[in-house]
């Protein structure tokens, strides 16, 4: 084995472990808020290479819009779907997609793209 | 650049040429000259416009600690490039095609799925369209044309031969013949006269007639129908969460085989380190997970709305999931089995007496043979007495104050503490063996008559039943009848086996029974009491004609009332679910499969894959599960044509 394949199977071994910890390690999600006023609250999430932010906090009883800002140009996110909703928009139609969230009640809606790779979620409390 | 998937891929297709006949001409010993230049400047022209995207998508999942299939496409096309680029300045061998090539087929791949998903997803826009874009609406006196969002509960409408109902109503005046297909699914035309119900989007064929607006807007039954479809497509299966579980872990588990197998390659098995990186980088280009995520969500689609055609609404994918285990079927009798429309066809005793008592007591109660008893004495002109301290005896009949005695009507359960005579009894039970039931009619301590109702089956329900039957699945009748018109009627249209007496609270019960007993029951009911069985049985079915209680128990709503619809609900439902388990299976086979060959295992065998024929084959398997969800609007049906 030559000093060429000791580096290599070194660099590897420290390139698997650094995918272990970056994709499963516990690590802080961001939380976003909605801005309220006048009696409505609106919140941005910006989807690129996922949602961020990826939780979205609004208050009970203020009728409340969530925007995607749709700035991913790949096929993977073109698409959210809020099943409880039963909301299923294509994003790539229009720069910005509104999709408005009933806050009668709390409770906690789940956010997906089209192929349930990627998740978000949308918390009434 | 904002282009589209399909430019991206043209362009791409067309740059890419040059690379193409020089792979062709490979065997031939020739070589173009100037390729590396050439193949340079185009690929470095595809990834700027094609590849760029993905390896920007892939950069921001990456910030999010989150990668996908991204990650993947951008993983295998930049080492591709970046590795070429090396190669070029220092004289070694390029390999700029395998770049280019995976991202034209992966671009191909792209663009034929959102192309077919929205082919998928256009039945509900189908579904949308049916509406009536304006209405003839009665003001002051005259009929004037406004627009459908203006049309108001309490109006009076009028449509013409040829037109769309333009919402939910009842008929006021005229008849007509109306087709419904597009809600429940039954091509024959139906028959609609004053005080008959119809619904917003059917077409009238002939007459024309004025109706009363009863459901506008969201309240519609194809608002109800379209909302319905809406939340079932967006619905999980349990069975994706076994997708759901490996995507999470797929792509970084996909990443560390890739350098395993480079490693395996360069430092144990003595490959070049370009070999070993091919085969590193086929890898990443085979194991995009596509296919494993559109499996579920594309077959659910196209299953659902197929369905809401045909009048079944699925509310859901747990729902598909369940179906498939069903072994009984349990049907309530009356509304469902029978047509709920029961008459009057004997009165034992004093005919006038009878009917009277009989009709006065009945006329206080809802109960369906309440009402074929009061409107018999309607047509024998029988004057209805007024009664005093009127109560329902649940589950038993009615009492109360005649004149100055106590009278009731009701079932044989009332007969515990009251004598009957010898002769009535025999009377009862010959009637009974004729598939009619009887009611008692009591008064004071004494039974004075009986009267024989009957409800005759629904023309559809034996033919259903026999389908059931073909289908291996086990029928029960369920009926708070009595033991021997439940008998009658069961021999009848040949169900399995009858529950009789049973209370209306005790029907989930009986539900519990059967499913203690280990069978997988579906249940079909319509009313109000239905509801706790509907949400008991492991798969409820609700007649659409029932209350919006049922509605809202069942899992399955068939909008028509006859039960082949339960048929087809079991039919669709087991095809579609079987379809989301062919394309998982395949979906993973072509994974567990297409990895190994790409890292090379099976190269003594001279199978290899390069990173291009990778990318062919990854897009080819997301193609292939959408096209086969898009098949099952193909798949034979009961009762259907295709």
């Amino acid at each position: 084995m030559g000093i060429s394949q000791i580096i290599t199977l070194v660099v590897a071994i420290l390139l698997i472990g650094f995918i272990l910890w970056w994709f499963f390690g516990k690590h802080q999600e961001a939380v976003g808020t909605a801005a309220v006023e006048q009696g409505s609250q609106e919140a941005n999430i910006v989807v690129k290479g996922g949602y961020s932010p990826s939780t979205i906090v609004l208050k009970q009883g203020v009728p409340a819009k969530v925007n995607f800002d749709m700035k991913d140009s790949t096929a993977c996110l073109s698409h959210v779907v809020f099943e409880q909703l039963g909301v299923n928009k294509d994003l790539t139609k229009q720069k910005v997609t509104t999709i408005d969230i009933p806050t009668d009640k709390k409770g906690t809606y789940n956010f997906a793209c089209g192929m349930d790779m990627f998740h978000g979620k949308v918390i009434v409390k | 650049m904002n282009l589209s998937n399909i430019k991206r891929f043209w362009i791409s297709f067309v740059l890419a040429i040059p690379m193409l006949i020089q792979m062709s001409a490979m065997p031939f010993h020739w070589m173009m000259p100037g390729y590396n230049w050439i193949a340079f400047i185009t690929t470095t022209i595809i990834m700027a416009i094609s590849a760029a995207p993905y390896w920007s998508s892939a950069w921001a999942a990456f910030k999010h600690h989150n990668a996908n299939m991204n990650t993947l496409v951008a993983v295998g096309t930049s080492v591709a490039y970046f590795y070429s680029i090396f190669a070029m300045f220092t004289g070694r061998e390029v390999y700029f095609e395998s770049a280019a090539f995976v991202t034209v087929f992966v671009l191909l791949g792209d663009a034929m799925e959102e192309k077919m998903h929205n082919n998928a997803s256009n039945a509900l826009a189908k579904l949308i369209d049916l509406q009536a874009k304006d209405a003839e609406v009665e003001r002051n006196g005259k009929f004037v044309k406004v627009p459908l969002e203006q049309v108001k509960v309490g109006d009076i409408i009028r449509v013409k031969p040829g037109e769309k109902v333009p919402v939910d109503g009842v008929i006021v005046h005229g008849s007509s013949t109306l087709d419904e297909s597009m809600v429940t699914g039954e091509s024959m035309p139906v028959t609609k006269k004053k005080g008959d119900d119809v619904v917003g989007s059917t077409i009238n064929t002939n007459g024309t007639f004025t109706f009363k607006a009863t459901k506008v807007g969201s309240d519609t039954m194809l608002s109800q129908i379209v909302d319905l479809v809406k939340k079932a497509q967006t619905s999980h299966a349990p069975i994706q969460n076994l997708t759901d579980k490996i995507s999470n872990i797929f792509v970084p588990a996909v990443l560390i085989i890739a350098i395993i197998t480079f490693v395996l390659w360069y430092v144990f098995l003595g490959a070049t380190a370009v070999n070993a990186m091919l085969f590193a980088v086929s890898v990443v280009v085979i194991a995009c997970p596509c296919a494993l995520g559109l499996a579920t969500p594309t077959a659910l689609m196209v299953g659902t709305a197929r369905s809401a055609k045909m009048g079944v609404l699925i509310k859901n994918g747990e729902v598909l999931e369940e179906v498939s285990d069903i072994d009984t079927v349990v049907f309530d009798k009356t509304g469902t089995i029978t047509v709920g429309k029961p008459q009057v066809t004997d009165v034992v005793g004093d005919q006038n007496k009878v009917l009277t008592i009989a009709a006065s007591l009945e006329n206080n109660s809802e109960h369906p043979l309440a009402t074929a008893v009061v409107k018999k004495a309607n047509e024998n002109n029988i004057s209805l007495a007024n009664v005093k301290n009127f109560a329902a005896i649940e589950g038993k009949g009615v009492k109360a104050n005649y004149g100055d005695q106590e009278a009731f009507v009701g079932s044989e359960r009332l007969l515990e503490d009251i004598s009957i005579s010898r002769e009535m009894k025999d009377q009862a039970a010959k009637l009974q063996k004729e598939a009619k039931t009887v009611v008692y009619v009591g008064l004071g301590k004494e039974i004075i008559g009986l009267i024989a109702i009957q409800d005759v089956p629904k023309p559809s329900s034996k033919a259903a039943i026999a389908e059931l039957k073909k289908r291996g699945l086990k029928t029960v009748m369920l009926t708070g009848d009595n033991e021997n018109v439940a008998q009658a009627i069961s021999e009848e249209i040949g169900i399995d086996q009858v529950i009789a007496g049973v209370l209306p609270t005790e029907k989930a019960a009986e539900i519990k029974k059967l499913q203690n007993s280990g069978r997988t029951v579906a249940f079909v009911g319509d009313g109000i009491n239905d509801a706790p069985a509907l949400s008991t049985a492991n798969v409820g079915i609700a007649m659409g004609s029932g209350t919006d209680i049922a509605i809202e128990s069942g899992g399955i709503v068939l909008v028509q009332n006859d039960l082949m619809g339960v048929v087809r609900a079991l039919d669709i439902s087991k095809k579609t679910f079987n379809r989301i388990k062919l394309n998982l299976f395949w979906a993973l086979i072509y994974n567990t499969i297409g990895i190994p060959i790409a890292a090379g295992l099976f190269m003594g065998l001279g199978l290899t894959l390069s990173p291009e024929l990778a990318g062919l084959a990854m897009a080819f398997s997301s193609v292939s599960v959408v096209t086969s969800s898009l098949l099952l609007n193909k798949t034979k049906i009961a009762g259907t044509t295709a």
